[in-house]
């Protein structure tokens, strides 16, 4: 079967994972970047894959997402390094393990296993977490992989289906039924699927995206330090907080005994160095939760930006003014959880299929201010 | 709070280079710091020696940088910048902030690990790193050695094993021996090196010194050496290799001083790029000794200010680099050593990253995010210069920290 011919712009987690569900689905699939695959917010991102509960269209997406990295995950080749090792929430104090509480209840409600902790069972489960802190809840079925050789695996997949790749030259435009590249070249296709992270905005314009720059540490090999990717109750506070900056605490085992910690947030920087002050406090904040990190060795610090949307939601499906025109971006951190669902959304939208969950709350319009046509 | 300290003019790394732009740039009554992670200072050539000094020459260095008033900070690792005028560093373990008005680098050299297959295995060295560690009390006496590889490094390393009791089976030189003919009939010119070549030699024996072959392969107990069209296998306890030396760039590049072919760019007062910040010795281009020592010096009278002093060095800077570019010349690797390595040879020994995993990808970043080559705890400090000759791939940029250290250090207050 022969679908139409479609350009994906971006080899990020989201474009690859596009162009895999494209080509299976018989598309002509073109993935355009000019950086090397999994090379921008994807190779910055921890690679953690939860199922969130802080709205429902988050909820959906997410779980669906998660089911079907569940089925991949088979598949999967070693260097994606895929971990069930689960989400272990830590409430610091009383007032925090009355949200734990909530927090089970919605997932019950879903048919979602999860595990409440009581201040013993916490430290039983991470010993290296402070003494003292209230308790915790466990999702067991979360999982992590590593982002860019999972982009990398899912441009191969695309790629074995007749898709081809074109890395090395930027995107200049989006235009009419195709593409410019900065060398000029023109590549016309039937659709474009923009999903060009924070750069998206560069090539669609109206498109209300902002930079989310983050910074990670990662340290020596101590295996056996971490068995859950740990996070704090007010991560969320931090992820879906003000303008402010903000960090939080998370940190993660990876298969090779590293632990990968995060995480910051700070909205409207462009320079990708180190930003000193942020880092301490994303330090500091990591220690008062679990202060035997002080002794592990970091040996690199990195930074990468998310492109956050103003209601933490992505944009998922058609523009609303330019047919033929696709977008698939504003993931914030949740791009490698998500992009498996995003690529169903996009491909059943290209398709013309009914989409496995309701599309409505990723439409771009939401967020889009529509010129008048004349 | 990490503790602080300040100085007008800061020197990175206690090497010729370092120590000849200390005791310069202290001649003008400024407040220097010498920065260092070995406990004391000589660098890699004249480690441990500040007691016992291998040459007059050393013997005079250690003298003036004891004799001048410098503020020590040895067994102290640079992690990075952090702000304008300021470097985050550690010291026994702990976080201390240096700030400088100017600031000097001569973070020197390390070796060139070339892989090949066998050249992980315990009983193969870097032949500088060998040294090292006969020097920290490595038993030698009576073992045997086969030194390999290129450059003066070779004959150097040789005789002080010898020295300290070690039976040198041979030293086997990669370049071919009529460049070292050629490079050794212009030596007339240079009557210092050619006294220090000859003293070389005589101390060397009856040890042999092949030139034209080079290691193809290393298991335990033997070393198997090729002169191309021929191969022959040659037991020794231990297998000492040095290819070259590859610049210790990672501070300049964390402070975005500009790169000429894989060195910091100076101009002719040794000031890089970036305002205040200078360079001296190997990392502005690998040319020994005297070149280090001349560039220091040059480098702490232009940081001080003293311009004068600077100039009058000048050409002694440019007989030394006349000498170091016949060195290039005559020790240049020949092709066979630059593609010693088979597909399931390892090249990044921190991430198990072999040969063959890093063919076809197209750039050091791409390679990196996907095989982990270079990302482990050496942060690319020996794949980095073997994927450069390997695959031609360049490093642009280094991420912080750049020593590893206790997380706890990078909390700040």
């Amino acid at each position: 079967m022969s679908e139409g011919r479609v350009v994906v712009v971006g080899a990020g987690i989201v474009g690859t994972a596009i162009a895999r569900a494209l080509a299976r689905d018989g598309h002509h699939v073109i993935v355009v970047d000019g950086r090397p695959v999994g090379s921008g917010a994807t190779a910055a991102g921890m690679g953690h894959i939860p199922v969130m509960d802080d709205s429902e269209p988050q909820f959906a997406l997410s779980r669906y997402s998660q089911t079907l990295w569940d089925e991949l995950s088979e598949r999967l080749p070693a260097s994606v390094e895929f971990d069930r090792c689960g989400t272990l929430w830590v409430a610091a104090d009383d007032e925090e393990m009355v949200e734990i509480d909530r927090k089970k209840r919605f997932y019950d409600e879903r048919g979602l296993p999860s595990d409440v902790l009581d201040s013993r069972a916490l430290l039983r489960e991470e010993p290296n977490l402070r003494p003292g802190l209230a308790g915790g809840l466990v999702l067991p079925r979360d999982q992590v992989v590593y982002p860019p050789c999972a982009a990398r695996f899912l441009l191969d997949e695309a790629l074995s289906m007749g898709s081809e790749a074109r890395i090395g030259t930027p995107v200049v435009a989006i235009e009419g039924h195709g593409v410019r590249l900065a060398n000029g070249e023109q590549i016309e296709a039937d659709a474009v699927v923009n999903a060009a992270g924070w750069h998206a905005a560069t090539l669609t314009p109206g498109l209300e995206i902002r930079p989310r720059k983050g910074h990670l540490i990662i340290t020596d090999r101590y295996p056996g330090y971490l068995r859950h990717q740990v996070l704090e109750l007010g991560y969320l506070k931090s992820a879906h907080g003000s303008d402010r900056d903000s960090v939080a605490f998370n940190v993660q085992p990876r298969r090779t005994g590293q632990v990968l910690l995060g995480s910051s947030r700070q909205y409207d920087i462009s320079d990708p160095k180190v930003d000193r002050p942020i880092l301490e406090r994303m330090v500091k904040r990591a220690l008062e939760y679990m202060p035997t990190l002080s002794r592990l060795s970091a040996i690199r610090v990195w930074t990468g930006f998310r492109a956050a949307t103003p209601d933490s939601l992505p944009i998922i499906g058609p523009h609303p003014e330019h047919p033929g025109l696709f977008l698939a971006t504003g993931h914030e951190g949740l791009g490698i959880s998500t992009s498996l669902g995003t690529a169903e959304l996009i491909a059943a939208q290209v398709g013309g299929r009914t989409s496995p969950i309701p599309p409505e709350p990723y439409w771009p319009a939401r967020l889009m201010t529509v010129t008048p046509h004349v | 709070m990490p503790s602080s300290r300040a100085f007008d003019i800061l020197v990175i790394g206690a090497g010729p280079a370092g120590m000849a732009a200390a005791v310069a740039a202290a001649s003008s009554g400024s407040r220097v710091g010498v920065v260092d992670d070995n406990p004391g200072p000589g660098g890699q050539i004249w480690r441990n020696e500040g007691h016992k000094p291998s040459t007059r020459e050393a013997a005079a260095w250690f003298e003036q940088i004891r004799s001048s008033s410098l503020d020590y900070l040895y067994a102290t690792q640079v992690l990075g910048p952090i702000g304008s005028g300021v470097l985050l560093a550690e010291i026994s373990g702990c976080a201390v902030e240096l700030s400088y008005d100017r600031l000097i680098l001569a973070t020197g050299a390390r070796e060139l690990f070339l892989p090949f297959p066998g050249w992980t295995l315990p009983n193969v060295f870097g032949a500088g790193g060998f040294q090292a560690l006969v020097k920290s009390g490595l038993p030698i006496e009576g073992k045997s050695v086969v030194v390999a590889g290129s450059g003066p490094l070779l004959l150097a390393v040789a005789a002080y094993l010898k020295r300290h009791g070690a039976d040198v089976r041979l030293v086997a030189e990669q370049a071919p021996i009529g460049k070292l003919a050629r490079f050794g009939l212009g030596l007339w010119r240079e009557p210092g090196k050619l006294k220090q070549a000859i003293r070389l030699k005589l101390s060397m024996g009856a040890t042999r010194y092949k030139a034209g072959c080079w290691p193809v392969a290393a298991e335990v107990g033997a070393v198997t050496l090729s002169n191309g069209p021929k191969t022959w296998r040659e037991p020794c306890d231990y297998l000492a290799c040095g290819f070259g030396l590859v610049p210790n760039t990672e501070l300049a590049l964390a402070l975005e001083c500009s790169m000429a072919q894989g060195f910091v760019g100076v101009d002719t007062l040794q000031r890089t790029t970036i305002p205040d910040v200078f360079a001296a010795g190997e990392i502005t281009g690998i040319g020994g000794l005297d070149l280090s020592l001349v560039e220091g010096q040059i480098a702490g009278h232009s940081a001080a200010g003293d311009e004068v002093s600077a100039r009058k060095l000048f050409g002694r800077r440019e007989r030394a680099r006349l000498f170091a570019r016949g060195l290039d010349r005559t020790f240049a690797l020949r092709d066979e050593v630059q593609t010693l390595a088979r597909p399931d040879t390892i090249v990044c020994r921190c991430e198990d990253v072999c040969y063959s995993s890093l063919a076809g990808h197209g750039s050091w970043l791409e390679a990196k995010l996907q095989t982990r080559c270079g990302m482990g705890a050496c942060q690319g400090r020996v794949c980095g210069a073997a994927v450069g000759i390997l695959y031609g791939w360049t490093r642009t940029s280094v991420r912080p920290p750049i020593f590893p250290t206790p997380l706890g250090n990078l909390a700040g207050t």
